[in-house]
């Protein structure tokens, strides 16, 4: 088997929390550089997937290569987002101190940050609007700041793959938008984006790749193939309303309880 | 200015006084650790977990700081042993150890024939009877633990804030709260000498709850942190010496008149 480098394969890889699996089986290769979106109905394994994939959860059995090698090889090549931060959002850093921690990855153990460092991280803030916000306490940020505030440390971090967790559920119309225009502009620099949603009509339009997830793997391809009733009513049964024009709708609002086994890591 | 030198033409008291000085430093460093993670109960645990290990040491007629050393490493490493991967919570890791360590020192000293004056320094401090030898290995090593704090700034700051990213990064977040646990035991055994086990706690809390009112960022909250620190240890030491208060006490206080009018200072300007 030949590879080709700057991909990520995930090949018959089992995860859960303990004794208990919530995706079995899970086989997929993304292309370099593909956005992908990672769909299902709550409880389908989206989270889960994510943290498998930054070596918050191990694998239960199977692998996941990146670049053609497994997990752990690449530090901090992977970047992720989770959907709620899990901080104390009264400790005391600012916006900038937050997001320069996404450079202490690639800085190593003892290193300080240099001028390049500084300036990766006034470009992050700026790309995702909030350079304006720099010295603020994380504290009195607004929740789609806060959300910002960890995008643009993960776009410092010059992930190859970037993991956002329910990025467009509550929050506001400009974080929505920094986050689709951070899209595009992840797409310049080639890397590869998975970006759990429950919004079907946005992973039709903005996406190359949809990843239909149920506890399994429902279907994986290009959003018009994978979009089509038959697997989504395998994906999400009932919840699936298929309204008279042929529009489909996922009753199912905002993702409320996805997951609560929390891992400890402090 | 002869209120001020005239005290320092004793030896005793020029010693006592840098003592103290870099235990505050010492402790308002650490401190902001303990208040931002959390760990005030710790530090009051780790010093009353020593007194078994100063017990023996003094049996053994050993240096009582070397045995409180081991004995709060020791407990240390235990808390995070039992509370490793959310066995059992941290607190209760912490309960358990702490009455266990402490049931274990007041055993061992009631079982002895004389009672003992060095242990009483111990439970409230001596800072006017710091000897040169002491005032060596304080000050050696505060500086080893504050250039471990300073080392290692990076990974406390990743591990405090956000123990997802601290994954992400594949810090060794175990090995770095365990060395953040015995840094911690460190810093009480060095605290012993000026403000005893009662009282440790205190300096570790204190100035940094009061920097944490006044500042925004980490480093500076360390900063002021050990201004404050350092300041309550010289007026403590003063009041002390013209009041004839119990020194450990005056340092005490005079961190808590801070700590007041600084909250008072936020509420009225908020």
């Amino acid at each position: 088997m030949t590879h080709t480098p700057h991909r990520l394969e995930i090949q018959n890889a089992s995860i859960g929390y303990g004794e208990k699996i919530v995706l079995r089986d899970l086989s997929f290769h993304v292309p370099h550089g593909a956005r992908v979106a990672v769909v299902g109905p709550n409880g389908a394994g989206k989270s889960t997937l994510f943290k498998a994939l930054v070596g918050l959860l191990p694998l239960q059995s199977g692998q996941i290569l990146i670049h053609g090698l497994p997990l752990g090889n690449h530090l901090d090549c992977v970047a992720y987002v989770p959907q709620r931060e899990d901080v104390d959002w009264r400790f005391p850093v600012t916006v900038r101190d937050v997001v320069m921690m996404g450079r202490f990855g690639q800085l190593g153990w003892l290193k300080r940050a240099s001028r390049r460092d500084m300036q990766i991280v006034q470009n992050s803030l700026e790309q995702m609007g909030i350079a304006d916000l720099a010295d603020y306490s994380i504290g009195q940020l607004s929740g789609g700041q806060q959300q910002r505030t960890f995008l643009a440390r993960a776009l410092a971090q010059e992930p190859h793959i970037l993991l956002m967790d329910e990025p467009f559920s509550s929050v506001d119309i400009t974080t929505q938008e920094a986050t689709l225009s951070l899209l595009d502009y992840l797409r310049e620099r080639e890397v590869t984006a998975m970006i759990s949603t429950h919004d079907l009509n946005l992973a039709a339009t903005r996406f190359d790749h949809v990843l239909l997830l149920n506890r399994r793997l429902i279907a994986f391809g290009r959003p018009g193939e994978v979009l089509a009733q038959e697997s989504l009513s395998r994906a999400f049964g009932s919840s699936l309303l298929v309204m008279e024009n042929g529009a489909m709708l996922v009753d199912e609002c905002c993702p409320p309880e996805e997951e609560h086994h929390h891992t400890e890591t402090k | 200015m002869s209120w001020f030198l005239q005290p320092l033409t004793y030896e005793f008291m020029l010693r006592g006084l840098l003592a103290s000085v870099i235990v505050g430093v010492l402790c308002a460093v650490m401190g902001t650790y303990v208040v931002l993670r959390g760990m005030a109960f710790l530090g009051d645990a780790l010093a009353h977990a020593i007194l078994p290990g100063v017990a023996i040491a003094y049996i053994l007629r050993g240096d009582l700081l070397v045995g409180a050393g081991i004995a709060a490493v020791i407990v240390a490493l235990s808390i995070g042993l039992f509370s490793k991967q959310g066995t059992i919570r941290e607190d209760t890791a912490i309960g358990i150890l702490f009455a266990a360590a402490l049931s274990l020192g007041v055993a061992l000293i009631s079982s002895m024939q004389t009672y003992a004056v060095d242990l009483s320094h111990i439970l409230f401090g001596d800072v006017l009877g710091v000897s040169p030898a002491d005032l060596w290995l304080i000050g050696g090593l505060s500086l080893a633990i504050l250039l471990t704090v300073g080392l290692f700034y990076k990974q406390f700051l990743v591990i405090s804030f956000d123990p997802v990213l601290a994954a992400t990064l594949r810090l060794p977040a175990e090995l770095l709260r365990n060395l953040m646990l015995v840094l911690l035991a460190l810093t009480v055994v060095v605290s012993l000498q000026t403000v005893g086990v009662g009282l440790a706690a205190a300096m570790l809390v204190t100035p940094a709850a009061t920097a944490y009112l006044l500042t925004r960022r980490l480093w500076p909250m360390m900063l002021v942190s050990a201004v404050i620190g350092a300041l309550s240890s010289v007026i403590g030491l003063y009041v002390s010496y013209y009041w004839n208060i119990v020194s450990g006490s005056a340092i005490v206080l005079t961190a808590t008149a801070f700590f007041l009018l600084a909250f008072l200072w936020k509420r009225v300007r908020s």
